[in-house]
């Protein structure tokens, strides 16, 4: 695909940037050609978004040139690097909700003047999105479009702003499979129109559909870069790990024990008073995984939290062990057995300005030996958190350091070990390995399959469809608060379960995808 | 070169010592240019502020008459912030348990006999303050009214009341038109220990101790620390929220209830004017400087309650205005809140970038 080899449209030499305590970038190399997809590798912390803040203007190098187009450039701000042609679609998108899809294309734009002309925007806008087959509303308001639809409103912008180089940091993180396919086929398109794209991912498939050129990081340097073609899944995730990592998981055969956890006609209201989950109805037993399949948002957070204790329910009952616990408080949930690693790890499930052994005990504080009625004993809990850091390895420089210092991955293996530790009946996981690189991913995983194998149930929430595959035993598809249905884990292909994350039943459109 | 800062990884003991002292310094030299504006030698004036305070009998014991309402105010006000429920209302508080201290010992005399009733009095400023802090805690937690305002209004309240009080039914028919109650039995007096200072000392000291306790070594400590952190999280695990917040704004209360209470059995004897100095304003500051811990907090009274008697001195014996000592405690406030930054930032010096915005070439 290299139109132009013998001069790189994006060249980047040597470039360094620290942080406090971090190298994130140590003497990184870049080329990027004109037609190219190239793909950014790595695991999290690896500085793949640090480089490409570097790119887009938002960081500046302590060290390194770069280049574009054979001119060397300085890139002071995004501003800089919109005149240079890039153009970054970030993973939080920065859209202003309550404008329009057009209002947003143009917002911040100097060259508009004092009123724009609507009519030549929307012209050029539709021209846009026709010849990308981005498909959008241009009317409509950003909260009333998909996630899918607003990154589409990302691209746009870019190219309105005559963006070559476009670089997507995890695009796929937030859409359904449909809507990765759609995003590939775009990708694709603007390839075929000479455009380069940059994109950063952790997960391997992608790389392999999206992409003409790979290049791996690890820990802020790069340790290959090799033609797509060239290289399989298997290669890559070795490359970016630095060993073999484990694809499979092994798990004992599945034989379920009683229900421990039964709802039945659950309808309760999100944060807006709009109704998040309607008639419920879901049950997990003893040495059972339910995976629950969906988009992020369609109830998942309410139905974890319906059944924590965290959540009221509008109607409908929720048993655990059989149980009556409709209703009941945080507490008696937990006393219940239940542990939950919740979505929202740092406002929630961790509290980033307490030490690691303050949040590893948060849950087992109030039992002997930590505790004897109203007295603490700090040298058990320091103890029993030395003890917790080194069964689930988390990377930590003392039990005493903040849990805001330590990485993502840590983190979330700190929420885990105590969950994990209090939890003698069910597990609730929400989005476990949700930006995780593979090898805290496959850790996890683990975790939560070893206590489906000792015997306690498991509702784990997940987008990621291999992940529910691999692990679930039954998985529910939920859709805009109702679950779509209930299949046994083995049997379901990727695409029925993509059509039902959707919102489409695959019986009445299409009879061949019942295997 | 260009500022930067850092944030650092692990505060460090050493700062957390070093700072509040170079700000203290910082705020005396402040000062002493405040000082020598106004004509008069910060040296000599410095000296005869610590004389007045710390340099004889007379003067320490003073200085403790007024670090006492302040240590106790301090408590209250630092255990309240570590929840980050703003109790700005200590003023208030400790004003309701001196009314509340005030109504036993003035009314309660004849059923209740001999030490018993100094006793029953000071308990009564305890739930007084507490009730008075109650307010606050419960439109926050019910009705999530913010608890700022409440807290800074209820003040006004207090102190209108208990005027009221003083200048109307429970005025001294004897009191030649002077505002205040009658005097209260003896057997209602706080023992004094030294001069005006009296047993109330001992309260604050042994309240600094246990709350010090509690907050490090108690499930409740603990739970305070995760609700002051996230309130979501503590929410999460399984602790009631609510019930937390109201339980610690009752203590926070009753201790600032204790100052009042401890002002009218062991100075005035009665319920007059000038029952608070502003102590439950400065407490703020004082709770502040220690950084919320309880056993800093006699320390930083204490040398909070050095400058206001200094002031007083330097008035008397330099013709300054004693507004000069509020001026040094404001003074004081700056830097700190300043280097607060520096305990939990480092400043790093890097070489600037060749030049700002430059593209050469370009598209």
């Amino acid at each position: 695909m290299k139109e132009n080899s013998s001069q790189p449209l994006v060249t980047m030499k040597g470039i360094c940037k620290s942080f406090p305590g971090v190298v994130a970038n140590d003497c990184v190399d870049l080329e990027l050609y004109g037609g190219e997809v190239l793909a950014l590798l790595g695991e999290n912390g690896a500085g793949k978004s640090t480089l490409m803040n570097i790119l887009c203007g938002l960081y500046r190098p302590d060290s390194g040139e770069i280049e574009i187009r054979g001119q060397r450039v300085h890139i002071a701000s995004p501003n800089d690097a919109q005149k240079l042609g890039i153009g970054m679609v970030h993973q939080n998108f920065k859209l202003v909700d309550s404008m329009t899809v057009l209002e947003n294309i143009i917002l911040g734009m100097k060259d508009q003047g004092f009123i724009p002309d609507m009519k030549k925007i929307r012209k050029k806008v539709l021209e846009l999105s026709e010849t990308y087959s981005l498909k959008v509303d241009a009317d409509a308001s950003i909260w009333q479009l998909s996630v899918g639809e607003q990154q589409r409103v990302e691209i746009l912008k870019l190219l309105y702003r005559k963006a070559e180089i476009l670089i997507l940091d995890e695009p796929t993180a937030v859409l359904t499979p449909q809507e990765s396919e759609e995003l590939s086929k775009i990708i694709h398109r603007m390839r075929s129109e000479g455009k380069s794209a940059i994109f950063i991912t952790h997960k391997m498939e992608e790389v392999m559909t999206f992409s003409d050129q790979v290049m791996v990081l690890r820990k802020g340097k790069v340790v290959a870069e090799l033609p797509t073609a060239a290289t399989s899944p298997k290669e890559l995730a070795r490359l970016m790990v630095g060993r073999e990592v484990l694809f499979e998981i092994e798990k004992k055969p599945f034989s379920p024990g009683p229900a421990i956890l039964e709802l039945e006609k659950v309808c309760a209201q999100d944060d807006r008073g709009l109704a998040a989950l309607k008639n419920i109805n879901l049950n997990v037993r003893a040495g059972e995984i339910v995976g629950i399949a969906g988009v992020a948002g369609n109830g998942q957070r309410e139905l974890a939290e319906v059944i924590t204790g965290l959540r009221k329910v509008t109607s409908g009952s929720v048993k655990i062990g059989g149980k009556d616990l409709t209703n009941a408080k945080p507490l008696q949930v937990i006393k219940a057995g239940v542990a939950h690693v919740p979505q929202d790890r740092s406002q929630v499930g961790a509290v980033g300005d307490m030490s690691v052994a303050s949040n590893l005990v948060m849950k087992e504080y109030r039992k002997k030996p930590l505790s004897t009625g109203a007295l603490l004993f700090p040298s058990r809990i320091s103890a029993f958190a030395k003890r917790l850091i080194e069964a689930f390895r988390i990377s930590t420089p003392s039990t005493e350091t903040r849990v805001k210092f330590l990485s993502g991955g840590n983190v979330q293996k700190t929420i885990l070990a105590r969950e994990i530790t209090a939890c003698r009946n069910l597990l609730i996981a929400v989005y476990p390995s949700r930006g995780l690189d593979v090898g805290a991913t496959e850790a996890v995983r683990r975790q939560l399959v070893s206590q489906r194998d000792q015997g306690l149930g498991v509702l784990f929430v997940s987008e990621d469809i291999d992940e529910l595959e691999q692990l679930a035993d039954t998985i529910a598809v939920m859709f805009e608060g109702s679950i779509m249905a209930v299949l046994p884990g083995g049997s379901a292909d990727v695409e029925t379960l993509g059509l039902l994350m959707a919102g489409v039943q695959p019986s009445n459109s299409c009879d061949r995808s019942n295997s | 070169m260009k500022m930067v800062f850092e944030k650092r990884k692990n505060v460090s003991i050493g700062a957390q010592f070093l700072v509040p002292i170079i700000s203290f310094l910082i705020s005396l030299l402040l000062s002493g240019i405040m000082l020598a504006v106004f004509g008069s030698n910060p040296f000599t004036t410095f000296a005869a502020m610590f004389k007045g305070a710390f340099g004889s009998m007379n003067g320490f014991s003073e200085t403790l008459v007024k670090a006492i309402p302040l240590m106790l105010t301090g408590l209250g006000v630092a255990l309240a912030f570590k929840l980050k429920f703003w109790n700005i209302g200590a003023e208030g508080q400790l004003t309701m348990g001196g009314v509340a201290t005030a109504w036993v010992a003035l009314f309660w005399g004849n059923g209740i006999q001999g030490p018993l009733l100094l006793v029953v009095a000071l308990l009564a400023g305890c739930v007084s303050g507490a009730l008075w802090a109650g307010i606050p805690a419960f439109l926050k937690t019910r009705l999530k009214v913010d608890e700022t305002l409440v807290t800074l209004m209820l003040n006004y309240v207090a102190i209108l009341f208990s005027e009221y009080l003083y200048y109307g039914p429970w005025r001294d028919p004897k009191g030649y038109g002077f505002p205040g109650s009658a005097p209260f039995p003896e057997n209602a007096w706080l023992p004094r220990i030294a001069g005006r200072a009296h047993a109330g000392l001992f309260f604050a000291i042994a309240l600094a101790l246990i709350l010090w306790i509690v907050l490090r070594r108690t499930r409740w400590g603990f739970e305070i620390s995760i609700i002051g952190a996230s309130p979501k999280a503590a929410r999460y695990q399984g602790i009631s929220v609510e019930r937390t917040i109201m339980l610690t704004m009752l203590v926070s209360g009753a201790l600032s209830g204790l100052a009042g209470a401890c002002e009218v059995t062991g100075i005035s004897h009665r319920l007059q004017q000038g029952l608070s100095l502003g102590y439950g304003n400065t407490a703020i500051i004082i709770a502040w400087m220690s950084q919320l811990n309880p056993l800093a907090v006699p320390f930083v009274s204490l040398i909070m309650a050095g400058i206001m008697v200094g002031g007083d001195q330097v008035q008397l014996m330099m013709g300054l205005p004693s507004a000069v000592g509020t001026v040094i405690q404001g003074l004081i406030l700056f830097p700190m809140l300043a280097g607060s930054l520096f305990t939990e930032y480092r400043v790093r010096w890097i070489k600037a970038d060749r030049k700002p915005v430059c593209v050469e070439g370009g598209a």
